[in-house]
């Protein structure tokens, strides 16, 4: 790395050959990846909002409490994770592994705890309020569709991410993987943080029922 | 941006940079909450919750994934693209806005 940085530092970033972006493939090529992915979860974002707009009588579903408090307390998961990530790659980076791995590790608990709290608000969803994928009481089934296909895939990535993390926690554990190992996987769980941002309040705020 | 090239990986922010982030967004997080719960026009909630979540993306991107001390060059490879790509998504709102007017009655 060191050596590619000092000859990419020197003469045209865009004569070919060098390293315009001055980054490792790795870390390229989840930035690739997190731009290709933003683009579905922007269409599905789209699809939500277009089928909001075109159906006057969209249910408001979420009330305060449970669904918004839980919802909160699962953004303040996700952004509390995103912190613990950032200190397991700044952990690394100094050398200090250990102290690496128990970052690492509060993050997944950061994570498994939005998926516990979204699995349990998704119950009361399905149990309670009547809503399934195909259907609702309110007949307005593409509210159930788009919730539970925007929602899911999110949650999907987030179990990913818990996968993809204890992959790289048990390597940094066992002395394998580099600092830049753990900052790309740190990238990818930041971008799962990121889409919540948008799925929240599109989502869950804009239905609120007080 | 470029300021910071030859210095990736020695001279990134630090701890306290981070804690601010989370912190600020924390609070605009909690400031969409407060917006819901006190039931704001759906045009102007609309607004203000798109806008907070654009500056909370930015922080995100910026400090927690690095990109602020990456290559200009990164940032402008992969961005003004996908925000392209994300408002031209925006085409086919009107057929939206129209769609519950063209209902057959009844």
């Amino acid at each position: 790395m060191s050596t590619q940085v000092t000859a990419a530092a020197t003469g045209s970033l865009w004569e070919g050959g060098r390293s315009p972006y001055l980054t490792n493939s790795k870390k390229f090529g989840m930035w690739l990846f997190i731009i290709s992915d933003a683009l579905t979860f922007s269409a599905l974002l789209f699809a939500y909002t277009y089928s909001r707009v075109s159906n006057p009588t969209w249910p408001t579903p979420f009330h305060f409490s449970p669904s918004i408090i839980f919802s909160s307390v699962m953004t303040f998961a996700l952004l509390t994770s995103s912190l613990t990530m950032v200190m397991a790659v700044h952990a690394m980076n100094q050398g200090n592994r250990s102290a690496a791995a128990r970052w690492i590790l509060a993050t997944m608990a950061a994570g498994a705890t939005f998926v516990g709290l979204h699995l349990t608000e998704w119950m009361n969803l399905i149990n309670n309020e009547h809503v399934t994928p195909f259907g609702n009481e309110w007949g307005v089934p593409l509210f159930g569709a788009t919730f539970f296909a925007i929602t899911g895939l999110h949650m999907t990535h987030v179990v990913i991410g818990l996968i993809y993390l204890s992959i790289i926690c048990q390597a940094v554990i066992r002395g394998k993987f580099k600092a830049e190992d753990v900052e790309v996987a740190g990238l990818y769980w930041h971008f799962v943080d990121l889409v919540w941002m948008f799925v929240f309040p599109l989502v869950y705020l804009m239905s609120a029922k007080i | 941006m470029s300021a910071h090239v030859e210095e990736i990986h020695s001279h990134g922010p630090g701890i306290p940079t981070f804690a601010k982030v989370w912190v600020a967004l924390l609070v605009m997080t909690g400031a969409e909450v407060l917006l819901a719960y006190e039931q704001v026009p759906t045009l102007i909630m609309l607004t203000v919750l798109l806008g907070l979540s654009v500056i909370k993306a930015a922080l995100i991107i910026a400090y927690f994934m690095h990109l602020k001390f990456e290559r200009l060059s990164l940032f402008l490879t992969l961005f003004p693209m996908l925000i392209l790509c994300i408002v031209l998504m925006l085409i086919f709102l009107g057929d939206a806005y129209r769609i519950p007017n063209m209902r057959p009655p009844g």
